[in-house]
């Protein structure tokens, strides 16, 4: 069925709440209102409000409690509202979350969700546009993934909610109202594999949430000039898969990393960085960036500027086919 | 969502009832001229004028967002009178009626929700903080400028400085806020902490946040709360302008909830009817601040038919300057984006500005 990304995660999480009693989902105005983004919208009416449940307004408290309801032995997927509302639960993910696992000696699971629609393009205030995945990826302990499509919304959030790990789920919210069809019947990809979305010769995309449909639309406007681009979709961040990373750039002899994150110690340079470690005698051009800048997210109206779009990865692929 | 039972049987400083009788209380009053009761009136009905004119430029795609104060402009114009020329306001990001007392030009609120800019006025020359969207951040700052207040001796006597924080019911649940209690309390900082209860946090009706009536938190923290009629312009002064002396002068901190009602959705992006019931609003409607107000001035003989034509033609006046500045704003220059990330700027934004200007001056060249 079509559907959009936004339906497709209310759909897997109506499946996981459907196949685990113990699902419960908690997050500001995500009962009746359905989410801001209604992403929830019905679940509440369904699955009751012990399943459901709008919480008080504050982040530190979800998290916190989350954790506490998982120690109990439920699988709490928390919603936070924002990228930017994120950080007051900084905290209770980076130093309590992350780490329960560890420092129990593995008695006591983390089988924790963090749902957050994040990224740019949308025209919004302060707070509303940020790429904070770095944050997450840089800490153990936590598992980050980002679907780009409705098929994969609906299977990794499913997979996410399955994990015994903490996964942050970054939601690519200018991606919500796309359409594309969903087959619930299919056998689903492995949540912790990228996947290259388009096959290419000359060089390999790597992307992730809102940009892999960014990189889908460069390789097809290169294709025009005779130009093949590999899209790998990332879909986790942490950890990498490295090896559907090494085998696409090992083909291809040169990689560009998009994405919308401020670029210095970024995911990208992360990439860049074991690329170079491993491939060094087979690439041909150094690993390029394409991403936001290193300041604060400008406002709305000069965003596209500092947004990748189609014409900054094309550049950067000149660059590279330049070496 | 019905009124919770305490809604009905707490305490309400009023001084101003919904039909407009001046009523008396013993520990709160007003020394106004009739001059000032006019100007009350005229700030209630400006300010509510920016409010509808911003929505409508809003809903014809010239603003990304707005959050709307419909409902609430007497809390926000009785406490922004209030405050003196030495106090410092913190708001959060729908405190349009404080900023219009405080002298912040309407339009540079506009750029904020249009994407103009992620700020637009020097604080320290307003005394009015940048908005801050992350909820209940702000209280924090306000009790640590509070407490510089204190560390600079400008307290203690009736020419003393103080502050204000405003947040609203939801930002109540949050750790900063109680947080800021905690430490205003502990330091006995010039702070006044300006609840507006307006009943909703986006979906989240108070009753979620708190059990007993928010004034009643600030007991527990140690100083002084008080619940007032927050569509009350003249209590909402009246009180507001007691807890800022006791803040000068040195008593320390007061909890002030103006109880008042959310009128609009929580911002333009957000359905109300998804989850509130039509009949609250027709009950608030009957306890209007603007209708009071002119009630009183009609029932004074302070206000005549010409009075209000008089503020309605500003009013109109007011809206169409609004009107004209928003279609005129000009973007931004993208190269602005890196200005101002730090004081000393770095050798990498240097950069990566004479990079983004290089790739745009290629477009302008034809290609890329």
């Amino acid at each position: 069925m079509q559907l959009t990304l936004a339906k497709a995660l209310n759909e897997g999480l109506r499946a996981a709440m459907e196949s685990d009693p113990r699902v419960l989902l908690m997050g500001e105005d995500i009962g009746k209102l359905g989410g801001v983004f209604r992403v929830t919208d019905g679940l509440q009416k369904d699955f009751g409000e012990d399943r459901v449940f709008d919480t008080p307004l504050a982040e530190s408290g979800i998290i916190g409690t989350a954790i506490g309801l998982a120690i109990r032995g439920y699988r709490p997927v928390c919603e936070i509202q924002f990228d930017g509302f994120v950080y007051p639960a900084y905290d209770q993910i980076v130093s309590q979350l992350a780490k329960m696992h560890a420092r129990s000696k593995g008695s006591v699971a983390m089988p924790v969700v963090i749902r957050i629609p994040y990224g740019g393009g949308i025209g919004a205030v302060e707070h509303h546009s940020e790429s904070p995945e770095a944050y997450f990826a840089h800490t153990a302990g936590l598992k980050v993934v980002s679907p780009s499509n409705p098929a994969d919304a609906y299977t990794m959030i499913q997979q996410a909610i399955a994990s015994n790990d903490p996964v942050v789920f970054f939601e690519p919210k200018r991606r919500y109202w796309e359409k594309a069809e969903v087959d619930t019947e299919a056998v689903p990809d492995p949540l912790w594999r990228s996947r290259i979305t388009r096959p290419g010769s000359d060089l390999t995309l790597l992307a992730y949430g809102p940009m892999v449909r960014t990189c889908l639309d460069a390789a097809a406007a290169a294709e025009e000039e005779g130009r093949s681009l590999e899209v790998v979709d990332l879909r986790t961040l942490s950890p990498l898969d490295f090896d559907t990373i090494r085998e696409s750039v090992r083909r291809t002899r040169r990689a560009v990393v998009v994405h919308e994150a401020p670029r210095s110690i970024g995911l990208g340079a992360e990439l860049a960085a074991r690329l170079s470690e491993e491939l060094y005698y087979e690439m041909e051009a150094p690993v390029l960036r394409v991403t936001g800048y290193d300041i604060p997210y400008p406002p709305s109206r000069v965003e596209e500027e500092y947004l990748p779009d189609l014409d900054r990865v094309l550049h950067a692929v000149d660059r590279s086919l330049a070496y | 969502m019905t009124v919770t039972p305490e809604a009905t049987t707490t305490p309400l400083v009023q001084l101003l009832t919904p039909e407009g009788e001046r009523l008396h209380h013993p520990d709160y009053d007003v020394d106004l001229t009739d001059d000032d009761y006019r100007s009350f009136y005229r700030d209630l009905v400006l300010v509510r004028r920016i409010d509808v004119e911003a929505t409508a430029l809003q809903r014809q795609g010239e603003l990304g967002l707005w959050a709307s104060l419909l409902g609430q402009e007497a809390a926000q114009v009785g406490s922004g009178r209030a405050l003196r020329p030495q106090d410092f306001a913190f708001p959060t990001y729908r405190e349009h009626g404080v900023a219009w007392c405080k002298g912040v030009d309407p339009l540079t609120l506009l750029a904020l929700f249009r994407g103009a800019s992620n700020g637009g006025w020097d604080p320290q020359e307003k005394r009015f903080n940048l908005y801050t969207i992350v909820i209940g951040s702000q209280t924090l700052h306000a009790t640590g400028y509070a407490m510089g207040i204190q560390k600079d001796g400008a307290v203690g006597d009736s020419d003393g400085e103080a502050v204000i924080a405003y947040f609203g019911d939801g930002a109540s649940s949050q750790g900063d806020v109680n947080e800021a209690f905690v430490w205003s309390a502990a330091y006995n900082a010039p702070i006044v902490f300006f609840c507006q209860n307006n009943q909703w946090g986006i979906s989240t009706p108070t009753s979620t946040q708190s059990r007993i009536p928010l004034y009643k938190r600030a007991e527990g923290f140690g100083f002084p709360g008080v619940r007032v009629d927050g569509n009350d312009v003249l209590a909402s002064y009246a009180v507001t302008r007691a807890a800022l002396d006791a803040a000068r002068t040195g008593q320390g901190p007061t909890l002030v909830e103006a109880f008042t009602y959310r009128m609009g959705a929580h911002t333009t992006s957000d359905d109300p009817t998804r989850y509130r019931l039509s009949s609250d609003l027709e009950a608030w409607k009957l306890k209007d601040p603007l209708e009071r107000m002119r009630s009183f001035l009609f029932k004074q003989q302070i206000g005549d038919s010409s009075f209000i034509d008089s503020v309605d033609a500003d009013a109109d006046e007011l809206a169409a300057r609004i009107r004209k500045g928003c279609l005129e704003m000009p973007d931004p220059d993208p190269l602005s984006m890196f200005d101002d990330v730090y004081a000393d700027q770095t050798v990498l934004l240097e950069e990566q500005r004479e990079e983004l200007g290089t790739y745009l001056a290629g477009f302008a060249g034809g290609g890329h």
